[in-house]
């Protein structure tokens, strides 16, 4: 366990969220009254107000839009994990998402990789998405 | 971005900054940060020719080092102060800016006559470096970036990857920004940094989230500034030399990274439009500008956003040599937040001070020839945060 990173601070905005993380789902908000989807659930859909929300599921595939390699951890349980890369995916459907790219080429990584969503544990038994580039989730 | 009708109320001509002062900066054991508030308000009262009972109103920011609820309040019951007017903002590092605005807005609509704005910390020597990084990481979402590790530098390397990518930026034009404000430094008495450093040490310095390093990141101060606004009515009344506000003007996209509109535009735009309309004049018509510079990449865009270049040609600028002093146009005369202070929103007000100093004249090798005009641009957040000002000589 203790190789495992600290599971992420769950509130009643992204409990569903989190739970479907855990089932290895990755999922977004949906606004039934304008369509518009969202990544950062809230209570009501940030492009018109509608509290008509549904969690809908995601691919999973995503283009990369920035990344960094993280030389210098800011968190101390990050710390063992230098160098890693943080990343702006875009997914599929569109909304934005942070996370880490992971697999042994993730340093190499470029924007406009397509990537395909995975799954790290994370303490708890909680699961956090991450994501890998294609080319090695098709080898692997 | 949240609207396209402009706002018909101006600001313009009606308050003028009347003093200006800076704590010692640098390492500054043996003083806490609200004692660089305190020296720093006392300097600027001081530059003013004011007392301390002319003083009726208080705007302050926030502190990482020590972070009181309402520090307002703190700061004023520290500098031993009553006023009818008080609060403590937090907009990130537009704080400084934003409490200009409202200042003037406060002063113009006759709620008080002269307001007190100040911040400073004690980042060198109050905290840890490990501290003061797990601190600022705050600012990333804390159920959506921290689970991933995100920095504020890795956010910031983030942006400058986009840009690179999209426009052709290169690691050496952001080491020329942070060698040219080094420079600048340089020509400053009370700068933090003292040496002079070269591209070649810009990118040999630590890496610390690709593509930014050691030297393209802002520094750890102890410092404070402050600088009192007051009413053109009482201006005109005063020993000192008055700068005048001419424009000023705000915009709000987001907070966190993975929310921002974009990665190559930003709120800045609107912010510098609404400013330049509000003074009527355009960026032809700058003399200067401090811009917000908490890691190289940022003035860079800013210069781009603000309308001074076009989109991509922000890192020509600064690599030949237009930005330094004797330049088109020089930029972060004092050495930034890169080479002259960073504490939280004293770093940003900094900028305002130089500035302020810079329209009064005589600074020597250090002075911009012919000041009459200076924009300050201060951002919070990621670029989530935008306020621009500009500031004249004389009343336009």
């Amino acid at each position: 366990m203790s190789d495992l990173l600290p599971a992420p601070i769950v509130n009643p905005d992204s409990a569903a969220y989190w739970e479907a993380a855990r089932e290895e789902r990755l999922v977004i908000r949906k606004c039934n009254s304008c369509s518009t989807l969202h990544f950062m659930p809230r209570y009501m859909c940030p492009a018109c107000w509608s509290t008509e929300l549904e969690w809908v599921p995601a691919s999973g595939r995503g283009t990369v839009h920035s990344h960094s390699v993280v030389r210098r951890a800011s968190a101390p349980e990050f710390a063992d994990r230098v160098p890693y890369v943080i990343a702006l995916i875009d997914l599929e459907e569109g909304p934005r998402m942070m996370a880490n790219i992971l697999g042994t080429d993730a340093l190499q990584v470029r924007i406009g990789d397509a990537v395909d969503v995975c799954f790290e544990a994370r303490e708890g038994g909680q699961k956090v998405p991450q994501f890998r580039r294609a080319e090695q989730s098709e080898e692997n | 971005m949240s609207s396209t009708n402009n706002v018909a109320g101006s600001l313009k001509n009606k308050v003028a900054i009347v003093g200006v002062g800076e704590s010692d900066i640098g390492r500054v054991p043996g003083m806490s940060g609200l004692g660089l508030n305190a020296q720093a308000a006392r300097r600027a009262l001081d530059d003013a020719g004011l007392a301390v009972s002319d003083i009726d109103g208080v705007l302050t920011a926030y502190s990482f080092t020590e972070p009181y609820f309402m520090l307002g309040s703190v700061v004023c019951e520290y500098l031993g102060l009553k006023p009818r007017y008080n609060a403590s903002m937090v907009v990130g590092g537009c704080s400084p800016a934003v409490m200009l605005k409202h200042a003037a807005e406060a002063i113009a609509a006759g709620q008080c006559h002269t307001v007190l704005i100040c911040a400073g910390e004690n980042r060198a020597t109050g905290q840890s470096r490990d501290e003061a990084v797990n601190t600022l990481l705050a600012v990333g979402h804390p159920y959506f970036e921290r689970p991933y590790g995100g920095s504020i530098p890795g956010f910031y390397a983030m942006i400058a990857r986009r840009h690179m990518e999209e426009f052709g930026t290169t690691e050496e034009h952001l080491a020329q920004i942070a060698v040219t404000t080094r420079e600048h430094a340089l020509l400053h008495p009370n700068a933090h940094m003292k040496k002079p450093i070269t591209v070649e040490d810009v990118m040999n310095s630590k890496p610390i989230a690709d593509p930014l390093k050691m030297l393209d990141c802002c520094l750890l101060s102890d410092a404070g500034g402050a600088f009192i606004v007051t009413s053109a009515e009482r201006a005109a009344d005063l020993k000192c030399k008055p700068v005048w506000l001419a424009g000023i003007g705000e915009m709000h996209t987001h907070e966190h990274l993975m929310c921002a509109p974009s990665l190559t535009e930003f709120g800045t735009r609107e912010s510098g439009e609404a400013a330049y309309r509000m003074a009527g004049i355009s960026p032809r018509d700058i003399d200067l500008a401090q811009l917000y510079d908490c890691f190289s990449i940022v003035p860079l865009i800013e210069l781009e956003e603000l309308g001074f270049v076009a989109k991509g040609e922000g890192g020509a600028y600064w690599a030949e040599g237009h930005a330094r002093i004797g330049g088109r146009m020089p930029i972060n005369t004092h050495g930034g937040m890169l080479s002259h202070a960073h504490a939280g929103a004293a770093g940003g007000l900094l900028g305002i001070v130089e500035s302020v100093r810079q329209l009064r004249g005589g600074l020597g090798p250090r002075q911009v020839e012919g000041a009459e005009v200076a924009l300050v641009h201060n951002e919070g957040g990621i670029l989530s945060s935008h306020c621009t000002l500009i500031l004249t000589k004389d009343k336009q």
